[in-house]
């Protein structure tokens, strides 16, 4: 069968009631919680995973594309109205959309980033779509070293080619590398560093370490900011709908945003943040109107938003073909998949591609109910950001162990809860970033049993991992993404990779 | 979290904070090496087994620690931003009245408790009300993920006199 029909087949299987009104569960829990002050894409992911567990693998995956997408609406809505970016990679928009909203446009930002979301979103999934089957093609011919190589790639570029430091982006990896080695061993069957405790042998929780890391850690270090004037949510004023001047500045921006950021989302190159900055220079440069960037300028809300989207579309591109999460978020979702047993990559093309597509279809189909849902309710998600903040991060925080005590109701797992969100939170204040310890901790389990693979294959030759051509390229690229940030920080020039500092998503 | 990477030139002292995080990098280290000696007589067969990855993630955490020594000692790291205590005490001990009750007191009064005493942490005053208000809140969260969702949550007293 082509991909269009596979597609067409996804479409008929996701527009299925039941299966629509997950989604739409999907989209309207992701963007409640999005729109959260503080709490990203994949702060969201992880707090709603739980919510899921009930569901078969196809509903849950299909609410989960919703939460996903769900999210990233609601982060948009937060850093317009609020000044408060709940992601990193919404920063780029706070800094135009909320100029826009204390100039009394904030309507015309949040319809040109939704939109903007919403043109990214499709012809970035259905990118996704036609690409899939290529890769998947590509990937069979890996053997264990190339996955491997491929894994070593994604680790250095999610912890230390971007970012303020690679002595702190490796030394979060290691963390994460560390803990992934607690439990049993998957090629002997021999415990590791699991002291005894039962608790510890299936090795630590994907979901209970997010969420500590993510939404305990983010609201300690908050808690820790002590009462500072609270922020102020800009009201909408005037008309939520778009101007004809404002139609003919955005669309060009949102084409341009989605091609900057799928490509970079689809590469082993870690979060959406670097095409939303990418995107930002590029509208700044084009624009007939450069004097209103600072002051409010659509271009630089619609371009990034659409940027924000189309990288996260990316993003599953190595996630569904290769099995490989390049950022925290698609590492949960990564753990969204494994609790059905599922490993995502090309054997799941082939052996499952119901699931597969009707995955990407309900993607397409989030992303209209997003653009339908968003702006009609954008009053009811504004009234969120006014609950006041001691009800807020306290409500935060019993959703966040409801998660953990839903999955598993034992004392030890709110314990780890607790340990890794006070880790998370001196990690924050010496600001070592949180993302890479994620990755480590569900990428490196996969890593070490293709390298042990690869070198049983070659009876402990270690060369072996470079006589593949496609191995050898790859080691390259990842030592070149480790030195080159390092050489560049030496001589001073490091603020160009600060500014692309991945902290979350 | 954006800080700027301000060098204090004039301070000769090392940076004490990140001294401590090189030491705990190094505990982790020896932790791994201690646990994972006990495995490398089981596998004589292949050059690499279950004790080799942790191995060089030990020697990896060793390195760090030492490059973090380094960095202490040329003030590398971002000066920290003052954090207050007492808020974090406050969220600490409700996730641990809440780990320590959850067992005895069901799913709404641990989790109502920890709700109330994170409030307080973030400037609610009024004890005798968010604690009541959060053990109400979380019955009827109870009773929407246990009874219609289906998901486990604990019971205790509360939860009994609704089921």
């Amino acid at each position: 069968m082509s991909t269009f029909e596979f597609l067409l087949q996804g479409l008929a299987s996701a527009a299925e009631p039941m299966n629509l009104l997950y989604a739409l569960i999907g989209v309207t829990l992701g963007t409640m919680v999005g729109v959260l002050p503080g709490i990203g894409p994949a702060t969201t992911v992880a707090l709603l995973l739980p919510v899921t567990y009930q569901l078969d693998a196809t509903g849950s995956l299909i609410m989960f594309a919703g939460i996903y997408y769900g999210g990233m609406y609601g982060g948009s809505t937060t850093s317009i109205l609020l000044n408060t970016p709940g992601e990193s990679a919404s920063i780029v928009t706070a800094l135009e959309g909320n100029k826009m909203a204390r100039a009394g446009r904030g309507g015309p930002a949040l319809a040109t980033a939704a939109i903007g979301s919403f043109v990214a979103g499709l012809i970035a999934t259905l990118a996704l779509a036609f690409i899939a089957p290529y890769i998947v093609k590509l990937a069979l011919v890996f053997g264990p070293r190339e996955y491997f190589a491929l894994m070593v790639l994604a680790f250095v570029t999610v912890s230390s080619a971007f970012g303020n430091s690679t002595l702190r982006g490796l030394t979060s990896l290691f963390i994460g590398l560390a803990l992934s080695l607690v439990g049993i061993d998957q090629l002997t069957g021999q415990n590791r560093l699991s002291f005894g405790v039962p608790d510890l042998l299936d090795g630590i929780e994907v979901t209970t370490m997010a969420v500590a890391m993510f939404a305990i850690g983010e609201t300690l270090f908050i808690a820790a900011q002590g009462a500072q004037a609270p922020d102020k949510v800009e009201a909408i004023k005037g008309s939520v709908w778009m101007t004809a001047k404002d139609w003919a500045r955005s669309w060009k921006a949102w084409l341009r945003g989605t091609v900057i950021g799928f490509p970079i989302g689809a590469m082993p190159a870690g979060g959406a943040e670097i095409g939303t900055f990418l995107s930002y220079a590029t509208e700044k440069k084009l624009s007939k109107h450069p004097e209103e960037f600072g002051n409010g300028a659509i271009e630089g809300v619609a371009g990034p938003e659409a940027a924000n989207n189309a990288s996260a579309a990316g993003t599953l591109v190595p996630l569904l073909t290769l099995g490989l999460p390049t950022s925290a978020t698609a590492a949960i979702m990564l753990a969204g998949f494994q609790q059905y047993g599922l490993q995502p990559g090309p054997l799941l093309f082939a052996t499952n591609p119901q699931l597969v597509w009707g995955l990407i279809a309900s993607l397409l189909i989030a992303n209209l109910m997003l653009l339908v849902l968003n702006l009609p309710l954008v009053g009811l998600w504004v009234k969120l950001l006014t609950i006041p903040k001691p009800w807020l991060y306290a409500g935060i925080l019993v959703f966040a162990t409801l998660g953990t005590i839903g999955a598993n109701p034992s004392v030890f797992e709110l314990g780890m809860l607790l340990v890794f969100g006070l880790i998370a939170y001196v990690m924050r204040v010496f600001d070592y970033p949180i993302a890479p310890v994620i990755v480590g901790l569900i990428l490196g389990p996969l890593a070490e049993q293709q390298l042990r693979r690869a070198l049983s294959i070659s009876q402990g030759d270690f060369t072996v991992l470079f006589t593949s051509p496609i191995a050898a390229v790859l080691l390259f690229i990842a030592a070149v993404a480790l030195i080159l940030p390092l050489v560049l920080r030496m001589r001073g020039r490091g603020d160009v990779l600060t500014q692309m500092a991945a902290s979350e998503d | 979290m954006s800080s700027d990477t301000n060098k204090s030139s004039s301070e000769r002292r090392p940076d004490w904070a990140a001294l401590v995080i090189a030491a705990v990098l190094a505990i982790v280290a020896a932790v791994i090496f201690v646990d994972v000696s006990r495995l490398t007589s089981t596998t004589g067969y292949s050059p690499v087994g279950p004790a080799s990855v942790p191995y060089w993630i030990g020697f990896g955490l060793i390195g760090l620690a030492i490059w973090t020594v380094f960095a202490a000692f040329r003030h590398d790291f971002p000066e920290r931003e003052h954090q207050e205590v007492s808020p974090v005490l406050w969220v600490v001990g409700g996730l641990l009245a809440q780990m320590i009750l959850i067992r005895f007191a069901g799913f709404s009064i641990a989790t109502g408790l920890l709700f109330g005493l994170a409030a307080r942490g973030f400037g609610a005053r009024k004890l005798h009300i968010s604690i009541p208000i959060g053990i109400v809140i979380c019955l009827a969260i109870w009773w929407l993920f246990a009874g219609v969702l289906q998901l486990s949550l604990p019971a205790g007293p509360l939860e009994n006199l609704l089921q």
